[in-house]
């Protein structure tokens, strides 16, 4: 980009790279991850799971409209948000933790950025070729054979882009309806466009954006710098070792050949040996490719390893590099585990404490009370009924207090109500003191509200406050 | 700006720019980004035209696609209105008696209410519907012209002492003050509070009895339980819509009170007089 005799431009166009095919044991991790991954965003709204007659059979379902979120055997509804807020901090915790363990190891394997890029990459080469045929097609004129590989690739990115929008929409609704739907063209507006944008997201960023997403739209990178520290583990060139590097017959003392088989590899276009840079996704692949041509030279792997910032003076002293597990046991990585368990911990607790049957008081405060034609006293409260249950549940409503007052429901004699099946109610309740009872002429009152689920027993109560006329006074 | 220099330290070039000797590293953004800032203006040029943008002297333009949050509110209106039309004529016509076996109706006629309520009642019977002194709580179950939610309609529809309506309720409760002896209106205030038990001066009570039974039965009734038809409310509850201090009761019982509701009626709709003594009926008091 910058050399000493042309200035260049303020702005830059994107260099085209071409990836070479590598093998080795990270190329193999990541076929792995990729496959994992992929594999769980496709498949995932597909897998069936019995809830009953009233709920859906869908396992993973965010029903926006109906507000609530299905995972397997737990049902979230939306006060209990704090569910969601604790696996982001958790998600949060968990990236500070493997970076400032491992570097970027969430960019170089897991970012849907990356791994689809990946799987991109891999559909060009199996149509146009390894790293030199898509070089001399990238130079050739536009003749028949070029259009043929580009609209052939291009459509496999498109369908792979369809897919990847279309996974997307499945987990709002129910899956098998939707794709009948989506093919008959009955799915709902919403489900189309979102197929389309998410379509052309990925056909552009995976397809042609790549590394330009890595490295002007993520804020990432820049804030990895602030997460690392010279015991994370990351991508580097032994340059101790590798320099001066040149080619055997040249005379040089240092390992590196100049083969170029890292910078060949790397997907984003860089020379590690420069050092560690923001465009490093810490991928590894110039990891195996160097490690293969070590191997066939005859020389020690390891001139491009995962490498830890503090071995560098004790190795170019001619010493060993502390452990790996040394590095990343230490105190600020046992930290970020402790909090992040610590969450989790608290998380499924708060899972286990769940009940299925629940209740909000908010009293009536305009007017604080009432008093009736007998000289009563009666305060009103609307009440939210839960039930989380599959099924029609009768809750019965009673309250206990020190003094003597008494609970009826709006419009009906009975203290029952009928809260239909994994919904919320609202009932209006009456509270009422007797004319000169304690309750009736001091200001408050404690009180408590039960709720009791006449079928399975469960019981829930809320404390609220009853006035009186005192309060006025 | 000068020429751009070519830095050993950072082996870059600079921008060329320099002020008061601070220069700036050359490290170019994408081309792609600059042709996005393009795209941007040229959608911010389009969507001035499409949509009402530039201001002119007395108003703005209005953009070719017509749009303005107006009419955007004026739509929805017009599309809850024809939502809710065939519920409103249900409602015009609905016997008000058999309202509450109609649940969907019911529903509609209390929310309905509860924003007409809002609109046009609660600047005297307050937003909670608790009244204030001389203004009915409307949410107890002590009512002067009745509370079964017919009686409370016609309430609604023709309004309480009004000239404007001759359907209106009418009574008028003399001015005792002219009538009635220096001394013998504290002797009828011992007595109506001892009707609901209140604190009272019990040596006038006698007094006030024969006093009550002489000027006041014809419309409270003989034990004071007051009359319906006529407006009189009752005396032996604990509800007193002036006060039970006896301040306030000479004050009723010398100059007498004259509380007026306007009729409702031709200015609210048939569905919302109906709707909002459905409201009033299930705040707690109806009958």
């Amino acid at each position: 980009m910058n050399d000493a005799n042309n200035p260049p431009s303020l702005y830059a166009a994107q260099e085209p790279i071409f990836p070479r095919r590598v093998s080795g044991f990270f190329r193999t991790f990541k076929w792995w991850i990729m496959a994992v991954t992929l594999g769980i965003y496709y498949l995932t709204p597909w897998i069936r799971w019995d809830r009953g007659p009233n709920l859906p059979d869908q396992a993973v379902l965010v029903d926006l409209a109906g507000r609530r979120f299905y995972f397997f055997w737990i049902e979230i509804w939306p006060h209990e948000f704090y569910f969601v807020a604790g696996l982001l901090i958790m998600a949060g915790l968990g990236l500070f933790l493997f970076t400032s363990a491992l570097g970027r190891v969430w960019c170089g394997y897991a970012c849907p950025q990356t791994v689809w890029t990946d799987l991109f990459i891999l559909v060009e080469r199996w149509i146009e070729g390894d790293r030199n045929a898509r070089v001399r097609l990238w130079k050739a004129k536009w003749d028949f054979k070029k259009w043929r590989l580009r609209i052939t690739k291009w459509t496999v990115w498109l369908l792979i882009a369809i897919a990847t929008g279309g996974a997307w929409v499945f987990y709002f609704t129910d899956a098998p309806r939707l794709a009948v739907d989506l093919f008959t063209l009955n799915a709902h507006p919403v489900a189309y466009a979102t197929i389309g944008v998410l379509t052309a997201t990925t056909f552009i960023f995976g397809g042609f954006m790549r590394e330009q997403v890595c490295i002007y739209m993520c804020p990432w990178p820049r804030i990895q710098g602030a997460m690392m520290d010279e015991d994370t583990i990351t991508v580097g060139y032994r340059e101790w070792r590798g320099e001066p590097r040149g080619k055997k017959h040249e005379g040089t003392t240092g390992d590196c050949i100049d083969c170029m088989a890292c910078v060949n590899v790397c997907p984003m276009g860089i020379d590690i040996r420069d050092g560690q840079q923001m465009e490093c996704i810490t991928c590894a692949l110039c990891i195996d490719a160097c490690d293969d041509v070590m191997e066939k030279i005859g020389k020690p792997r390891g001139l491009i390893d995962y490498l830890a910032l503090s071995d560098e003076p004790l190795e170019r002293s001619g010493g060993k590099a502390k452990p790996i597990w040394k590095h990343i046991l230490r105190p600020r990585t046992l930290v970020y585990t402790f909090l992040w368990s610590l969450i989790g911990f608290g998380l499924i607790f708060a899972l286990f404490i769940r009940s299925e049957i629940d209740m909000t008081v908010s009293p009536v405060r305009n007017p604080t009370f009432v008093t009736m034609s007998d000289g009563s006293i009666r305060n009103a409260y609307d009440i939210r009924l839960l039930n989380k249950h599959a099924d029609d549940r009768e809750f019965h409503m009673s309250l206990t207090s020190e003094e003597l007052l008494r609970i009826n429901l709006e419009g009906t004699d009975d203290v029952t109500v009928v809260v239909p099946a994994n919904e919320t109610k609202l009932q209006r309740v009456y509270v009422t003191a007797r004319r000169g009872d304690p309750a009736a002429t001091a200001g408050r009152t404690e009180l408590r509200f039960w709720v009791e689920d006449l079928i399975s027993g469960e019981r829930a109560y809320t404390n609220s406050i009853f006035n009186g006329t005192g309060a006025d006074q | 700006m000068d020429e751009p220099r070519y830095d050993e330290v950072t082996k870059t070039y600079t921008t060329g720019h320099s002020y008061d000797g601070i220069e700036e590293l050359n490290t170019p953004l994408p081309r792609w980004w600059l042709w996005t800032l393009y795209l941007t203006i040229v959608w911010a040029v389009i969507y001035t035209i499409a949509y009402p943008a530039w201001p002119l002297v007395s108003s703005a333009t209005s953009g070719f696609l017509g749009y303005s949050t107006r009419g955007e509110v004026a739509a929805e209106i017009a599309r809850v209105e024809e939502a809710n039309f065939e519920l409103n004529t249900q409602l015009a016509a609905v016997d008000l008696t058999t309202l509450q076996e109609n649940a969907p109706l019911q529903q509609y006629a209390v929310s309905a209410g509860a924003s007409v309520f809002a609109n046009n009642c609660s600047q005297c019977h307050g937003s909670g519907a608790a009244g204030s002194v001389g203004y009915p709580n409307l949410l107890d179950d002590d009512w002067l012209w009745g509370g079964d939610i017919e009686a409370i309609a016609t309430t609604v529809r023709h309004g309480i002492r009004n000239e404007q309506d001759e359907d209106a309720r009418y009574s008028e409760m003399p001015a005792y003050g002219e009538l009635l002896e220096d001394g013998e209106i504290p002797a009828l205030v011992a007595y109506v509070k001892s009707l609901s038990g209140l604190d009272h001066d019990a040596a006038l009570v006698e007094q006030g009895a024969e006093l009550f039974m002489d000027n006041c039965t014809a419309c409270h009734g003989e034990n004071g339980m007051g009359d319906r038809d006529q407006g009189a409310p009752n005396l032996t509850d604990s509800v007193w819509l002036y006060g039970s201090s006896d301040e306030a009761l000479t004050e009723t019982i010398t100059y007498s009170r004259f509380g007026v509701m306007p009729p409702w009626s031709p200015r609210l709709s048939d569905a919302q007089v109906n709707a909002v003594a459905a409201y009033v009926h299930q705040l707690g008091g109806g009958e």
